[in-house]
């Protein structure tokens, strides 16, 4: 008699996998992600992957600049991500803080240009920390109250509010620009250092660190333990469930993104006023798009977000290493960084899963 | 026992989700021309062997087979080429097409409307049912919506159909003609299977019954030999006593009264007219009606989800003082010091949220009140605790999320944390609606004990049966009007029934 044959394989969900167990599915995803990119190296270029694996370690802790380096890049990318998190939870896809950002720097500038002359140094800094918080809140206020409002599509509106922040930015670049004709500002109020950020210690780079720091714990305890995180979980699980215990859903939205917008500004000011001293249209560096990808890899959690964005950083800057080591260009870091991602997005498929094989003789009659 | 060859069985077959084991050997003969009945309480695993059977899930132990020769199903479309077919609780249409387009979406070979109308007529005709093949799917209602479902299997020439709580959403009349469609079914040779948590459903209609407890089969027999204590004694594994006391109102006093209220849906559609009733302390008023008359939005209203035309809603406080509940929120509702709970039909949409804990869940009501601006968590895990005790709430820990609850304890959260704060007011939609037997005794029991204790209750039911032996009084809506308003005691599911259909119900006879 003909038998239908069983599925050589099918997927079972597992039960409650124990957080060691995930971790050691997470390690193995990166072991073999490392062993894809050891043999695309080998089959691509014929170079050692083992002499590219160092250089990225090079390319990331090689000297105590490159090291700093590492951790102010880190520190600006995790502010961003902590930014988005909170209208992530609240499933409301904030995809504006690379223009949050940017506005927020502009904001800081423009007092920096504006005021340097007239206003002593610390009324400065404070001028500029109110408006550039202000102006990233507003950039992402304007798109909030329209969704909160008509119900229009975050997605898209603050996706376009940062080209026009773009834009704006480019306007006064050429407004600004020094000496006429540069197309650039250049460092700002160079010899009076007025704006600057003040400095701790001997590395220009701590102070950004430091904010970061605090506003990561913050943000923890925020979403964890306060009212306003609660609302946030309940509002982005299910709005019907918010409006039938009377949570005012508008209000939650619009709230939350002038959070977000907020810390997004505050990120401008540490790239404006705490290590660039300048402005560009570059400045936020696609952090606002690597800031989804943290946000989500941690699943939302403000601590775990400091190890993805070591992580993503950290491929970043060995990447740039390996092209000029190896007169690659860019797009074989990139390339590598690829199938990291994959490996590492993928793994959470075999955490939640188990996949069965046929079992080989199964004979009960 | 039987010597007949079953159409399906099923031996040993065990499913395991993670650490859940849905189905542990289950056992379970199926036999043409036969009306079997899967009974269990909720999350003792009657549909997730029907899936398995349907080719949803693939058992991870076990064999199934079908008129004796063992098979594999690995996909619904294995499934169907061996003749089964499910009509789950969920309807799988596509709204803009019709019934025709439907019935025969995904199958191989010419598209050819006409002869698949003809067919549908001539299978219609044979089983007594009735649908229009050019039809759309949103025109129709929900019992229309499930015949396309049940034609869509035979159509597809399933012999052995499984029914998955088919009559949860059907009015006492669709659910009389279903069973007729049924029998014609069963006598014509077909193998069926029909999964129900109402006793006399299965007394009604089954030949054979089969019996689930925690994933295990606890034994099948024939309808005839059994009866209701029996079967849920065997559902349960210790005696349930199924009998619900209705006491006296004691000292009922006006508590909410809801004057000539009319309510329009976004597209203008009246939903409410012109409505009047008042709810007394220390009663249950029940609502009774055909879905979608008007209870959803009464309720809704009455708890400040629901914007108001015209009428009023008041509140009447002990003192005999009123307060108009029209234009508040529930949070505004709940600052004027008006006790007010409800637990709504949709239960893991509104009432909680699935992905949250049951602690979590519990401070949905409360959070506000944490000190400052933090909640103040460990206190509701405390209340979470409570609630899972004093209900026997199947769970691992107050730690768990609620969409992994099955059902009844699911509602059991949620009823928990409505009363826990000692309501003046309790709503309550369809709150045993695909609960089992148990669970539901077990919800019957807490309102009757929160009418004891002088809450104003508003029931809404779909079981006539239950609203006929819960409530004192019972309102029946008909279109959004109120139909009229019979005294529990004194009346009978005839009479409510035609006042369902009509208002006033005069129309008595009509079956």
């Amino acid at each position: 008699m003909e038998k239908t044959k069983e599925p050589l394989i099918h997927i079972t969900k597992r039960g409650n996998i124990s957080t060691a167990g995930a971790w050691a599915v997470r390690v193995a995803a990166i072991v073999c992600a490392m062993l894809v990119c050891a043999v695309v190296t080998t089959l691509t270029t014929g170079i050692n992957p083992v002499a590219v694996f160092a250089s990225i370690f090079q390319g990331a802790f090689g000297t105590t600049r490159k090291v700093w380096m590492l951790f102010q890049n880190l520190a600006i990318l995790l502010c961003v991500s902590l930014a988005v998190t909170p209208a992530f939870k609240m499933r409301c896809w904030n995809l504006g803080a690379e223009g949050q950002v940017l506005i927020g720097g502009l904001a800081s500038a423009s007092c920096m240009i504006l005021l340097g002359n007239t206003l002593p140094n610390w009324l400065v800094i404070l001028l500029m920390v109110i408006f550039s918080v202000l102006a990233g809140a507003i950039w992402a206020g304007i798109p909030a109250f329209f969704k909160a409002r008509f119900n229009t599509n975050e997605t898209l509106f603050t996706l376009m509010m940062n080209y026009v922040a773009t834009q704006l930015v480019a306007f006064f670049v050429i407004l600004w620009e020094v000496p006429k004709g540069a197309g650039q500002i250049g460092i700002i109020n160079q010899n009076s250092q007025v704006g600057w950020l003040p400095q701790i210690g001997s590395s220009k780079y701590l102070l950004n660190i430091i904010v970061v720091a605090v506003i990561t714990v913050a943000m923890f305890i925020y979403l964890r333990y306060s009212k306003h995180g609660y609302e946030i979980s309940v509002v982005g699980e299910s709005e019907r469930t918010a409006r039938y215990i009377g949570i005012k859903v508008e209000n939650v939205i619009l709230r939350t993104m002038l959070l977000s917008g907020a810390i997004c500004g505050i990120a401008g000011l540490l790239l404006v006023g705490g290590t660039d001293h300048t402005i560009t249209t570059s400045i936020a560096g696609g952090r606002g798009f690597t800031a989804v990808m943290v946000s989500w890899l941690a699943k939302f959690n403000p601590i775990t977000m400091v190890l993805t964005s070591f992580l993503l950083v950290l491929l970043d800057r060995g990447a740039g290493e390996i092209s000029t080591n190896f007169g690659l260009n860019k797009s074989f870091s990139d390339i590598l960084t690829g199938i990291i991602l994959f490996f590492i997005i993928g793994s959470e498929f075999f955490i939640q899963y188990k996949i069965n094989f046929r079992k080989a003789a199964k004979e009960d009659r | 026992m039987d010597d007949r060859i079953p159409a399906v069985k099923m031996r040993d077959i065990t499913k395991r989700f993670g650490t859940v084991t849905a189905n542990d050997k289950c056992w379970l003969d199926i036999y043409r021309g036969e009306i079997l009945a899967l009974l269990g309480e909720n999350g003792s695993g009657k549909t997730t062997l029907m899936n398995m059977l349907s080719g949803i899930y693939f058992p991870d132990e076990g064999t199934i087979a079908i008129d004796g020769r063992e098979v594999i199903i690995a996909s619904p479309k294995d499934a169907f080429d061996l003749g089964i077919g499910m009509i789950h609780q969920h309807y799988k249409l596509v709204d803009v097409f019709t019934a025709a387009e439907n019935i025969i979406l995904g199958l191989p070979g010419r598209l050819d409307i006409k002869a698949a109308s003809a067919r549908i007529c001539e299978i219609c005709d044979r089983y007594g049912f009735n649908v229009d093949p050019d039809m759309k799917i949103y025109d129709m209602s929900v019992s229309q919506k499930q015949t396309v479902e049940i034609v869509k299997v035979l159509y597809r020439g399933a012999d052995i159909l499984i029914l998955d709580e088919p009559t949860a959403v059907l009015t006492p009349q669709e659910t009389d003609r279903l069973f007729d469609v049924l029998r014609n079914m069963r006598d014509d040779g077909k193998a069926i299977v029909i999964i129900t948590h109402k006793m006399h459903e299965v007394e009604d209609l089954s030949d054979r019954v089969a019996v689930l407890r925690k994933g295990q089969f606890t034994g099948d027999m024939l309808t005839k030999d059994t009866n209701a204590q029996e079967m849920t004694n065997m559902m349960v594994g210790h005696p349930v006593v199924l009998d619900i006391k209705r006491t006296e109102p004691e000292n009922p006093r006006p508590k909410i009264k809801v004057e000539g209220v009319t309510v329009r849906d976004i597209e203008g559609t009246l939903k409410l007219d012109d409505v009047s009733f008042t709810a007394y302390t220390g009663e249950i008023l029940g609502i009774a009606g055909i879905s979608g008359c008007g209870q959803k939005e009464l309720l809704e209203a009455i708890a400040g989800l629901q914007k108001v035309d015209s009428g009023d809603i008041s509140y009447i406080e002990d003192d005999g003082t009123a307060e108009s509940l029209i234009d508040k929120d529930p949070l505004d509702i709940k600052k004027l010091g008006v006790a007010l709970s409800f637990v709504p039909e949709d239960r893991l949409g509104m009432g909680l949220v699935g992905s949250m804990d049951i602690g979590d869940n519990v401070l949905l009501r409360s959070y506000s009140e944490g000190r400052g601006a933090f909640t103040d968590r460990k206190k509701s895990y405390g209340v979470a605790r409570n609630i899972v005790e004093f209900f026997d709430v199947a769970t691992p820990s107050v730690e768990t999320q609620v969409r992994k609850l099955s059902g009844g304890n699911v509602q059991k959260v949620l009823v928990g944390r409505e009363i826990v704060n000692a309501p003046k007011v309790l709503l309550t939609a369809y709150a045993t609606r695909g609960l089992d037997i148990n669970s539901s005794y077990q919800i019957y029991d807490t309102i009757t004990s929160q009418k004891q204790k002088g809450v104003a209750v508003i029931y809404v039911g779909e079981d006539l049966d239950v609203l006929v032996e819960l409530c004192d009084r019972i309102l029946v809506l008909c279109g959004g009007k109120v139909s009229g308003i019979v005294d529990g005691r004194h009346t009978d599911k005839r009479e409510i029934g035609a006042m369902m259909t009509k208002v006033g119900g005069q129309n008595d006879g009509k079956d």
